[in-house]
């Protein structure tokens, strides 16, 4: 079979395989839910995610092993994550075939040179793991303070190799040498004795932004499949919202429409795992490139070059994508996938400066700290980023989640939303709770966020633990945040209407709402009596709708003076209301005396060590706008600072 | 002004052809601005098609009830159907039936916050047996639908037992109005599982409820509305009464094996829960939510919305005057 056939049903088959992955993320039972199918994998099969949170958080998580061996394989054989496995690639790979198919050859070539922006990407990804590598800089600043004989015993060993090196003449200038080595040692030892490491760098996890495979995770379950499944109605009952979907709707748009401007725009210029990749590439064991032999300089090769890696020419290895198109067009057979180099040379390495290497590094670095300048993780913190059960303090949070939307796809009641300008820059897209949107608040008995969670920002939580049941009751349940109820807006407590739909959908035992039971003189509710009889009074100057006061809430009692307990209403007319037969009036009011009209009122009250911002109640309120009863992260388990409790 | 000499010559027939041409675009554009004109713009509120559930008593049986003691449902079921000389006074060959149960909370059957996964499933097999063509089961709950039904038990119970499940989905609401009523007005109401049904059977659980004081046979009809239905809350007792009035069920089966006694109507805990072991099937909703209240300790006079339902003529809270068939089954 032709190479490329295989090629393309290797990229076909993990395409659906992505695509699968994603339609079976879903709650339920059936063979096509979640039954166990290994949706994480081509998450876990990309090193740049395993990477990131190795030097946010030193430790490789579970599943993320995977990319173990992706990387091995890449060792081996070159990009084939690029040209053959990443669902992300293929779709870029069919758009840029739809939009060179009625261009001329010449005009093909000319698409499929190298063009030095190529280089942007490898700036991303350096700029991307800086920012993860905060704590591996401190440390190594560290060091200095901790035992300044290292660095005393590297300028010692680096001088004596330098003058080692001089001698043999490989280095010119030993001066020169040397100057730069002091002020390296120096600057190091400085930094370190006389700075705080630790609070010079922050560690933020941002590869998930340009990522390919979070990306297209994020993409495809967070706008696509709810716009399919919108119109079809197939996978879930009521059709999923994504808050500021359109953002990251935007973003894939833009990387799929600028295959017509340039064939694999993403791939070439932005994708920072294919930079990983072609730096890993460089010691590829396999690799394409020509053979000893007679070439007709057709170009041919170049016709559909996926990699715009030149292989007419000396090919860049590092930026082959292993389409193996050239080999199969090469009329002469000259071009292989072979363990030698190409015999017309080979310009091995990304083409990086490095200038642009120090600023991106730069840019990396110093770009957290300046937006944890805001104060988000300290006295800024914001309420309404209100994480999923089991989420890590915000800090380590940001140091994991790589916005796929994995826990937002598989959230049963579509509670879990991409944070917009909430969480920060940094924590956009990330998981937040919006009790608005979806089907109900946070299932009392659900913990499919974590369980799913690639990275475990979000704690793989079982129930004992995220209830507090058993062997965690000591800890006692996993709290998001906590429901306040606003007085200016509940309606027993505001405006003399009977409510408690919030107490009542409390799922709890005991409910963390409870009521306070309060009598409340309706307006107007003052009135003379005109004429009584021991079941009813009749009243001046009323007009009342018949009924009004007769809904089982309202009571009738003496305004002053006598001992007369309340009576319920039962009956109620324009102007006389009538109380229950069993319990008539021991004296009844007298003509020209005043008596009340009250609604029994229950005010809802939230008892702070029991709630745990489960929202339940905030989407049930029946104040539809801005609810009355709504969770903030106040009291949030992940965060102790965050407690109200004493 | 153009000089003469620069004058394009053009011909008459295409100058014809392009006056055509362009008389037929402003024919067009005044066409379809008089077709599509509205002077006065959109009115204050569209009108649309309301729905009524047809009345599924059967006047021919008369009011029945029978109230069986025992531990275990399916049996005292069993026998609360055989009291009443059987389920085929009610279900005929060829009848499709729909069970409203309450699957209100995504919690285990244990915590007895929903209609019991057994009770359900038995009744599904006594309908098949007495020559169901179709049994339905439907709600419209407060927590996830999806989970709902899934955590209850109830979904398993309806698949083993043959009967189809229906979910909610937002084209699945019509708009009802109940005569007589003041709250019910132009209200989104769960239509699509009655289409084509001829019985209904109503599953509730006996549960403590705050705000209404129970929440029981009548109460259970509160799933079958749709829309921002909570802000019925504000006249509970009457929006039951309605719901009573909305709804004639061919009987309803209100199960006591276990009261939620407290903290309901989610329960939560088994501290919440109280074995009463009773099992009622009533033709008349109110009589059978009126026995009800006793299971919880309290005094039918002390609901209002019960009063409430009777006076409106659904019912009597004199369960006494239905001679209920009582019976006990270990």
């Amino acid at each position: 079979m032709n190479i490329i056939t295989v090629r393309r049903i290797s990229q076909i088959f993990f395409f659906v395989l992505f695509i699968w992955f994603c339609i079976v993320s879903s709650f339920g039972e059936k063979w096509w839910q979640l039954r166990g199918w290994p949706v994480n994998w081509i998450l876990q099969l990309d090193p740049l995610v395993a990477l990131g949170t190795i030097l946010t958080t030193r430790t490789l998580y579970a599943g993320l092993a995977w990319a173990l061996l992706t990387m091995v394989l890449t060792v081996l054989l070159g990009r084939f994550f690029c040209g053959w496995l990443c669902p992300f690639g293929t779709i870029h790979q069919f758009f840029g075939w739809i939009g060179r198919r009625r261009k001329k050859f010449a005009e093909r070539v000319a698409a499929n040179q190298y063009r030095p922006a190529q280089a942007i990407k490898y700036y991303l990804l350096i700029g991307l793991l800086t920012a993860a590598a905060g704590d591996v800089f401190a440390d190594f600043l560290h060091v200095a303070r901790q035992w300044p004989m290292i660095p005393g015993l590297v300028f010692a060993i680096g001088l004596a190799a330098l003058s080692f090196l001089a001698i043999r003449k490989v280095v010119p200038n030993l001066k020169k040498a040397v100057g730069v080595l002091v002020s390296l040692v120096g600057a190091w030892l400085a930094v370190g004795m006389f700075l705080h490491p630790e609070a010079l760098f922050g560690v933020s996890l941002q590869t998930g932004w340009l990522d390919p495979i979070p990306l297209i995770h994020r993409s495809v379950n967070l706008v696509l499949l709810p716009i399919v499944d919108a119109a079809m109605g197939i996978r879930s009952t009521s059709p999923r919202f994504y808050v500021g979907a359109w953002t990251i709707g935007a973003v894939f748009l833009a990387a799929v429409l600028l295959n017509f401007l340039v064939p694999r725009f993403y791939c070439r210029f932005i994708c920072p795992l294919g930079a990983l990749f072609a730096v890993l590439s460089g010691l590829a064991l396999w690799r394409v490139g020509k053979r000893e032999g007679k070439c007709t300089d057709c170009e041919l090769c170049e016709n559909n070059c996926e990699g715009a890696c030149e292989p007419f020419e000396k090919i860049r290895s590092s930026e082959c994508l292993l389409c193996m198109n050239c080999l199969d067009a090469c009329q002469q057979a000259q071009m292989t996938y072979s363990t030698a180099r190409s015999a017309a040379g080979e310009v091995s390495g990304p083409n990086i400066s490095r200038r642009g290497f120090i600023i991106s590094a730069v840019v990396g670095v110093t770009g957290v700290p300046m937006l944890r300048l805001s104060g988000l993780l300290g006295a800024n913190w914001q309420p309404r980023v209100v994480r999923p059960p089991g989420a890590l303090a915000e800090e380590q949070f940001l140091e994991r989640c790589l916005k796929c939307g994995q826990c937002m796809r598989v959230c049963p009641t579509n509670v879990i939303q991409p944070a917009m300008a909430e969480a920060g820059l940094e924590g956009l897209w990330t998981p937040v709770l919006n009790f608005r949107v979806g089907t109900s608040g946070c299932q009392l008995n659900c913990v499919a966020c974590g369980q799913i969670c690639p990275t475990a920002a979000i704690r793989p939580l079982i129930l004992d633990e995220k209830l507090g049941r058993n062997k965690f009751a000591s800890a006692g349940p996993i709290r998001m945040g906590l429901a306040f109820v606003d007085r200016s807006r509940c309606l027993p407590w505001v405006m003399d209407k009977p409510c408690i739909v919030c107490q009542e959908n409390c799922p709890l035992s005991p409910k963390a709402i409870y009521v306070q039971e309060r009598f409340s003189t309706v307006r107007d509710g003052v009135l003379t009596v005109k004429d009584a009889t021991p079941t009813s009074v009749e009243l001046c100057g009323v007009a009342w709708i018949p009924g009004q006061f007769a809904t089982g809430d309202y009571f009738c009692k003496p305004a002053s003076g006598g001992d007369e307990e309340r009576r319920q209403i039962v009956e109620c007319t324009a102007n006389a209301v009538t109380i229950a037969a069993a319990k008539p009036w021991r004296v009844a009011p007298a003509p020209g005396s005043r008596v009340e009209i009250q609604v029994h009122l229950q005010q809802p009250k939230v008892d702070p060590r029991v709630c745990t911002g489960c929202g339940i109640c905030e989407h049930e309120c029946p104040v539809s706008g801005l609810r009355a009863i709504r969770v903030t992260a106040e009291n949030e388990t992940r965060n102790r600072k965050h407690s109200l409790l004493l | 002004m153009t000089n003469p000499q620069d004058a394009q010559v053009i011909s008459r027939r295409d100058f014809l052809a392009r006056a055509a041409k362009a008389g037929a675009a402003i024919a067009a554009t005044g066409v379809i601005g008089y077709w599509l004109y509205d002077r006065t713009g959109p009115k204050a509120q569209t009108v649309t098609e309301l729905v009524s559930l047809p009345d599924f008593s059967l006047s021919r049986v008369g009011p029945k009830m029978s109230i069986i003691t025992g531990a275990e449902r399916v049996r005292t079921i069993d026998r609360a159907f055989a009291a009443l000389g059987g389920i085929e006074q009610f279900i005929k060959k060829g009848d499709r039936v729909l069970l409203k149960v309450n699957a209100a909370f995504a919690s285990p059957p244990a915590l007895c916050a929903t209609a019991h996964p057994q009770l359900v499933g038995e009744v599904i097999r006594l309908c098949y047996l007495a020559g169901a063509a179709a049994v339905t089961v439907s709600d419209n709950p407060i927590n996830d639908p999806q989970s709902c039904f899934r955590l209850t038990g109830i979904a398993e119970a309806v698949q083993t037992a043959g009967a189809r499940l229906v979910l909610p989905q937002e084209n699945y609401f019509k708009p009802t109005t109940v005569r007589d009523g003041t709250l019910i007005k132009n209200w989104p109401l769960l239509y699509e599982p009655f289409r084509g049904v001829n019985k209904l059977i109503g599953i509730a659980p006996v549960k403590d409820h705050h705000r209404s004081g129970a929440s029981m046979s009548i109460k259970n009809w509160y799933g079958l509305m749709g829309g921002r239905r909570n802000v019925f809350h504000q006249d509970i007792h009457n929006i039951i009464k309605e719901l009573a009035m909305l709804v004639s069920p061919t009987l309803v089966i209100l199960d006591g094996t276990t009261t939620m006694i407290s903290n309901g109507p989610t329960g939560g805990s088994l501290d919440d829960l109280k074995q009463t072991n009773t099992m009622i099937v009533s033709t008349d909703q109110v009589a059978a939510d009126a026995f009800g209240a006793t299971l919880l300790g309290k005094n039918a006079a002390a609901l209002p919305f019960i009063a409430k339902a009777a006076a409106a003529g659904r019912g009597t809270a004199d369960y006494e005057s239905l001679k209920p068939a009582r019976d006990h089954v270990d």
